[in-house]
């Protein structure tokens, strides 16, 4: 028997499994999930010796309190979060970015992201977890993934199947920094708005609403006015995608997003910027900026490289 | 053939097949669609087929939108592929404790219920396409003395196993939602089931879909 395991003494708000996610399912309606903030997710994994794509805990805003049970393993958190480790005779004040090596009945408690959305909690182990898709990324709405597709729950005792031998620390540094300005290419249906809609949209200020979660982002600001249709004939969203409902409002397709949409899309996030887009906490303030795709193809190479020099300096 | 191909942001191809929303419109994009999950094309990570676009996601790590263009623009597709789709059966019960749009279908159709299901039954149905949450079809061409606009406030739960109209389509709910549409009955059957990782949908695009009248004791059956 193992007896390696974790056991979950409070769960926090929207805690789940995620990992790179699943593909080539959506045309049968199933998203792509996975890791809201790609970047934060690996380097968790790396920090603590996994394999880049191994499932971690993501959680947003509250994180989980959890006690461990067996033989020694590390952890690492990324994120802007702050956490505790309450060993048998000491607290350690946790650093993001940094492994800790964790030991039988020592607990961890993330008790928030700070001005932030989502953090990362990688055990340098691999859990027991299903796998559906090829990926054991939790979408709740469709409880698919592991977990029976369920955010975790008080109480749970999640069980380790394999622990990393290499226990030595691993660190570095890097602050994530809050984005005011999201880089947007025009979307399909930029005609179906107004001149001064367009002009609003990319001159004022938007801030992020509280009815954003990992399916998608609302926004609230100035109401952007359609002249052409309210409607389109239904088509398929990626992520990135800002769709403008029938009241004028801004909604950003997210990870979890509905496979297609009804609503004129007046623009797409740039890939480069996404991992910063979902970090944003509600009531944020954010404004758009248009680019070219030559322009969202060259960040993009920019964002990827300096993700593969972090990863290369662990 | 696709009339133009766009770009979608900086990791998605938008190919358009006209503005009708039509049968044959539709049938081009699935066989598009059948094509390139074959072809299995390096970098692609999602296909997203609708009534008259398909949407062709990819890692930007691995391709672009330019070179993936011009790969798609290559492809030949061939007329007489697959003919593998199915005619599916589905039963719905009308009952009042399901119908829960038929008042309102009524006044804005200004037909009567028995004329409304009859309608409703009498026809066979396309399966344009599967999507918006997991396995959820969209079936149409329902009869034009049948189409209405969806709610104006849309429901903030829809029961699983809802079948609702829209304009010219009906959809089933494959699991509970928030949803807009006008619904008309309930299946008993399991559309979407996330247990069977080869084919979770029992409806999949292309497909022909034959509504079945079934009253409150049949549908209870289904749970026995």
């Amino acid at each position: 028997m193992n007896k390696n395991f974790i056991k979950i003494l409070r769960p926090g708000i929207n805690t789940t499994f995620q990992d790179l996610g699943r593909n080539n399912l959506c045309h049968i309606g199933i998203p792509f999930s996975g890791a809201m903030d790609n970047r934060n997710f690996l380097l968790s994994n790396k920090l603590v010796k996994n394999n880049l794509n191994t499932p971690v805990i993501e959680f947003a805003y509250q994180g989980p309190h959890l006690k461990y049970h067996g033989e020694k393993l590390n952890i690492a958190i990324t994120g802007d979060v702050s956490f505790k480790i309450k060993k048998k005779k000491e607290i350690i004040n946790g650093s993001c970015y940094e492994s800790y090596l964790l030991e039988d009945n020592d607990e961890i408690d993330v008790y928030s992201t700070n001005k932030s959305v989502y953090g990362y909690l990688a055990l340098g182990a691999e859990l027991d977890l299903k796998f559906q898709w090829e990926s054991c990324s939790i979408n709740t709405k469709a409880n698919i993934g592991s977990n029976s597709g369920k955010k975790i729950s008080a109480g749970q005792e999640f069980y380790i199947k394999k622990i990393n031998k290499d226990h030595s620390k691993k660190k570095i540094s890097y602050i994530n920094t809050k984005i005011d300005k999201i880089r947007v290419l025009q979307g399909t249906n930029f005609n179906y708005f107004s001149d001064e809609a367009k002009k609003k949209f990319f001159k004022d200020e938007f801030s992020v609403s509280k009815l954003s979660d990992r399916m998608g982002m609302r926004l609230e600001g100035p109401k952007i006015n359609n002249i052409i249709d309210t409607n389109i004939k239904s088509e398929g969203l990626i992520k990135g995608v800002i769709q403008v409902t029938s009241d004028g409002n801004p909604i950003i397709m997210l990870s979890d997003h509905g496979t297609i949409g009804g609503y004129p899309k007046i623009g797409v996030v740039v890939s480069a910027d996404y991992d910063k887009l979902v970090q944003l906490s509600p009531g944020s303030k954010i404004k758009f900026k248009q680019v070219i795709l030559n322009d969202a193809e060259t960040l993009f190479k920019l964002y990827d490289l300096e993700t593969q020099n972090l990863i290369s300096q662990i | 053939m696709i009339k133009n191909i766009s770009n979608l942001g900086d990791a998605a191809l938008y190919c358009d097949f006209g503005k009708e929303v039509n049968k044959e419109i539709n049938s081009l994009v699935i066989k598009y669609f059948k094509t390139l999950k074959v072809k299995n094309i390096e970098g692609v990570n999602n296909l997203i087929p609708s009534y008259n676009k398909l949407i062709i996601s990819f890692d930007l790590k691995k391709t672009n939108f330019k070179d993936l263009k011009k790969k798609i623009e290559d492809i030949k597709i061939n007329n007489q592929n697959d003919l593998s789709f199915k005619k599916i059966q589905i039963p719905v019960c009308c009952d009042q404790k399901f119908a829960l749009d038929i008042n309102r279908l009524e006044k804005k159709l200004r037909l009567k219920q028995d004329e409304i299901f009859n309608n409703f039954f009498s026809k066979e149905y396309f399966c344009y396409m599967t999507g918006f949450i997991a396995g959820m079809p969209f079936v149409g061409d329902l009869d034009h003395k049948m189409r209405v606009k969806r709610l104006e406030t849309p429901r903030v739960k829809v029961p699983k196993g809802s079948v609702g109209l829209t304009e010219q389509f009906a959809n089933i709910y494959t699991f509970e939602s928030p949803g807009g549409w006008n619904i008309i009955g309930n299946t008993p059957i399991e559309i979407f089931n996330n247990k069977k990782e080869k084919e979770p949908n029992l409806i999949n695009p292309g497909d022909t879909i034959i509504f079945k009248k079934i009253d409150i004791n049949q549908y209870k059956k289904y749970y026995e």
